[in-house]
């Protein structure tokens, strides 16, 4: 039949069973996070906000040092100065550096953002862990007082608290600021963690350890944390962005930091007053560094929403 | 469903009992009362401001009596006007607010969900990005710094368009147009990844396998069902507008709710401040509510799932 | 017997990061007009690939067609235009879906859904369309049908929906219905129900059926003739009586081995083939059951057997077929 070919006998004795492998897996294994971390470098966005955000995260430190001026530093002889070659993003009414106030603001500005996307974190791991892992009762009790705090306006909260804790005359208003922020927006964390608990309290590898012994608290860190991990890093990336924003609002609506201590949103509604005669650049200068800083975080959070999904694994 | 209804209703009423609860105790945990700032008030004058204000009686007293006055819909008065109350400004203002608002909502929805539907039909290629960046933008760009933005480089130099004020359909444009960006942006969003999943649905395939048209398919079958979540996020969606208000106000001098609101804030002026939180608060979850039963009827599935309850 | 269908050395492959998939590595196949033609093998054979890319469903990128012909009614369907194609499809060739219960849109009445093809096709009227949308749930066996053309899929049990599925597909009386395992996610009751539906309508129709699944049982009671696809490759074809009484490739024995059948004894285990089939990302340059095969010889690891004939309808692609392999066994080879 197959003349063509001039096989050796030889060829057609059984082949050794060693040679032969019925499991072999012909592809490369790829382990979750180094394949996570390949896909984020594919992504060109999500690379450039990662960029974006360590460069402003050094230059909120040493950007103030850079051209010999101090953040409070005025000078009346120069004011409104446009941005030149020793003011380099000009000065402000009362004659001071803005390139120097913008790195300042900046600080304060992702200070509040990581702080408050950290309290979120902390409490929404915390009351979401636990109305998952307990009764079925407390936990809709619990589902019950989260949808209520959460069904309250965000920036509302935010501002009544700043309101009335900033007229007390503490100064700063900073870690008042941070507690108004935290006060609503950690819910959608805890129904995020709860869900993720719910979903991994019935799966077979929990039961499993369960069976063996292990008790909740053992659950809870050895499996539960390390699977909801991936979803709470993209939610804590996208809460920071959102805390900057509500920081921002609250100090152009007046309700921020006190001068001479600034953060971007303060600066932008210094600047405002620039605007009609002729200084633009007063608060233009803030919103661009404002829309980066919330750009870099969003495309970084998007990037790593889609790094995570398995589903989108090419 | 019914049940269903009655349920979300009397969730609905207890937030906003919580919110007139939290938001009374607040203003009146404030150190002093707004009268001492003026401090050489003599002594008469004050007690008889106590006594107008009711700030004399007991807090339980003074938290009931607010409590039947806002069942009533009595917002309470102004501390430094003395011609309006809060209903008074709300009357003046909430129209004003509720224009630009509804105007921003429509930019939103006629735009939103075409750019995310238009991403994701091409996925990877350049309608993509082009619309995804300016999603991004969107959402990263404050509404106050779009106000600016627009007042600088196109009110400045289109002459049609004012810098600020309140009266003709022109006033309202640019503001309505910065308020709408965000949302915009958030809708864009969500529209291309449920269209993404929308379109990797069996139906979709059944739905091509009939040999009905490209464009049918797309707007028939994916498009319809890739709206139901846009609808879902609605009142985060109100939510968003009426905050960018306070601020799109301020920036184009627009005497809405929201400029009161923040004039207010700046007055420390508590009855005003509480009374505008509230009635914001009950705009925000009569909206919540009604996205909620909106999102019932025009899904078919919800409505046999609470049934059979 | 005239040919509706003819699969001609056809090759799919999909382009992913790491480099391309071929799914379909030439396989020929045709279908007789009112013939049913079951595809047969494990999940990951390419035998759905197939079947959508008959259709000319596939994802396109990332699928693409690298070869081959595919021939309905004596024209080549992968020359045709995509307006072209939307006239075959739903009106010359349909298909139904392995999940009824994901396959109907949500949203939509189920009488809106079988209408849009007839109105397509048939340019009917919509109350014409919708007469014929009742007159197909009837003949489908859904009570009811009047009423049931306003209500939505999740009105619908499972096996009701993959009738209406049925009904949807057989709207404008196709010449050939291309079923992906159409029973697989049904029970097993509702499986012999719609069998038997679908038996009865391709004899009232006059249409041809290809038959995508893995479940043998259906094969036997279904099906004219078999193919039986192992990684993107057809390893057996044949009639149905001959694979079943004279398999020939050890692939197709092992499947038939894995049936589970009531004589046997409750101690005997089941039969089940160790392993797993290739990646084909890097498909084997001899045969592709050789890593699993109990009956692998030295031949097989880099030469790809050809198909061999063993009556005019019966082929096989096994190098056990060479006269020399029963010479060599015989001389006392044998696994064990």
């Amino acid at each position: 039949m197959k003349a063509e070919y001039n096989f050796s006998p030889d060829l057609f004795t059984v082949a050794a069973k060693e040679d032969r492998n019925k499991e072999k897996i012909h592809r490369p294994s790829i382990r979750y996070w180094p394949d996570v971390w390949r896909r984020l470098k594919m992504n060109h966005l999500a690379m450039t906000g990662l960029g974006l955000i360590i460069l402003f995260s050094i230059l909120a430190f040493v950007g103030t040092e850079i051209n010999g001026f101090k953040y409070f530093e005025q000078n009346y002889e120069l004011i409104n100065v446009h941005p030149d070659s020793v003011h380099w993003f000009g000065t402000d009414e009362l004659g001071r550096d803005l390139f120097t106030r913008v790195w300042y603001g900046t600080r304060y500005s992702l200070f509040i953002g990581v702080m408050a996307a950290f309290i979120d974190f902390a409490i929404g791991v915390l009351y979401g862990g636990i109305a998952g892992v307990t009764s079925r009762r407390i936990d809709s009790v619990m589902m019950r007082i989260a949808e209520v705090i959460y069904s309250i306006p965000y920036l509302l909260v935010v501002i009544l608290i700043s309101v009335v804790f900033s007229s007390a005359g503490q100064g700063s208003s900073l870690f008042v600021m941070i507690f108004a922020m935290t006060l609503t927006s950690w819910v959608p964390m805890a129904i995020l963690v709860r869900g993720q608990v719910l979903q991994l309290k019935e799966s077979e590898y929990a039961l499993a350890s369960e069976s063996l012994g292990a008790d909740k608290s053992w659950i809870l860190r050895k499996h539960i944390i390390p699977n909801t991990l991936g979803p709470i890093l993209v939610n804590v990336t996208l809460s920071i962005p959102r805390a900057i924003f509500a920081e921002a609002t609250l100090s152009f609506l007046g309700l921020g930091i006190q001068a001479p201590r600034s953060s971007l949103g303060a600066l932008a509604n210094d600047g405002l007053a620039g605007l009609p005669v002729g200084n633009a650049y007063q608060i233009l200068i803030p919103a661009i560094f404002i829309s980066l800083t919330m750009f870099a975080f969003n495309v970084l959070g998007d990037g790593l929403r889609d790094a995570l999904d398995p589903r989108l694994r090419k | 469903m019914k049940k269903y209804l009655l349920k979300r209703l009397v969730m609905a009423v207890v937030t906003i009992w919580a919110i007139i609860t939290i938001t009374f105790l607040l203003m009146h945990s404030v150190p002093g009362n707004p009268f001492r700032a003026e401090n050489k008030m003599p002594k008469v004058v004050y007690e008889n401001l106590l006594k107008k204000y009711g700030l004399d009686r007991p807090l339980s007293e003074q938290y009931f009596i607010y409590l039947g006055k806002i069942v009533r819909g009595d917002f309470g008065d102004s501390m430094k006007s003395r011609v309006e109350t809060v209903n008074d400004m709300i009357e003046r203002g909430f129209p004003v607010s509720a224009h630009i608002g509804l105007q921003a909502l429509i930019i939103a929805l006629c735009f939103g969900p075409a750019l995310g539907a238009v991403a994701a039909l091409n996925q990877n290629k350049w309608p993509d990005y082009f619309s995804m960046i300016l999603a991004i933008l969107g959402i990263s760009v404050p509404s106050f710094i779009m106000g600016t933005v627009f007042i600088q480089f196109i009110a400045r130099n289109v002459s049609w368009l004012p810098i600020g004020g309140w009266g003709e359909f022109r006033h309202s444009l640019l503001p309505s147009l910065a308020l709408a960006f965000l949302p915009m942006a958030q809708i864009a969003r969500l529209m291309r990844s449920s269209m993404l999943e929308v379109l990797n649905q069996d139906y979709i395939k059944t739905a091509k396998s009939k040999g009905i048209s490209k464009a049918t398919v797309v707007l028939r079958h994916a498009v319809r069902n890739a709206i139901l979540p846009v609808v879902s996020i609605l009142g985060t969606v109100a939510s968003n507008l009426l905050v960018g208000s306070f601020v799109i106000e301020k920036i184009f001098g627009i005497p809405g709710l929201g400029m009161f609101f923040v004039m207010s804030i700046s007055n420390r002026d508590y009855p005003l401040i509480m009374g505008t939180t509230i009635f914001y608060a009950i705009v925000l979850i009569t909206l919540l509510l009604l996205v909620d039963l909106a999102y019932m009827m025009i899904d078919p599935r919800i409505k046999l799932t609470k049934e059979g309850r | 017997m005239e040919n509706v269908l003819e699969v001609r050395d056809l090759k799919i492959s999909f382009q992913t990061f790491f480099g391309e998939v071929e799914a379909v590595r030439g396989i020929s196949f045709n279908v007789g007009k009112k013939e049913t033609v079951a595809i047969v093998g494990e999940s990951g054979c390419g035998k759905s690939v197939t079947a959508s890319g008959i259709m000319q469903l596939l994802p396109m990128p990332p699928a693409f067609f690298k070869g081959g012909e595919i021939i309905f009614n004596g024209e080549n369907l992968l020359k045709k235009s995509e307006k072209e194609m939307q006239g075959i499809r739903g009106n010359k060739i349909s298909m139904v879906f392995q999940d009824p219960m994901t396959s109907l849109n949500p949203t939509m009445k189920i009488g809106k859904q079988i209408v849009e093809g007839l109105v397509k096709h048939h340019k009917m009227s919509r109350d014409q369309a919708e007469n014929k949308a009742i007159e197909m749930l009837k003949l489908v066996a859904v009570p009811q049908p009047e009423k049931r053309i306003n209500q939505y899929p999740h009105e619908f049990s499972g096996g009701m929906r993959q009738r209406v599925m049925i009904a949807l597909a057989m709207a404008c009386n196709p010449q050939l219905l291309i079923a992906d395992e159409p029973t697989t996610a049904l029970d097993v009751t509702v499986q012999a129900q719609i069998l038997e539906l679908m038996k009865k309508l391709q004899d009232q129709l006059e249409m041809s059926i290809i038959l995508i699944t893995h479940d043998l049982g259906i094969v036997a009671d279904m099906s004219d003739r078999v193919v039986v696809m192992y990684a993107g490759q057809i390893v057996e074809t044949g009639l149905t009586d001959e694979i079943f009484a004279n398999p020939k490739h050890p692939y197709t024995r092992k499947l038939l081995a894995s049936v589970p059948r009531l004589d046997m004894s409750k101690d005997e285990p089941l039969y089940s083939i160790d392993g797993t089939p290739p990646d084909l990302y890097i498909p084997p340059k001899g045969c592709s059951f050789y890593d699993r095969c109990t009956e692998a010889m030295k031949v097989c690891k880099e030469h790809l057997p050809e198909l061999d004939e063993h009556s005019a309808t019966h082929l096989s692609r096994c190098w056990l077929n060479h006269p020399m392999a029963n010479k060599a066994n015989s001389m006392g080879g044998g696994e064990k």
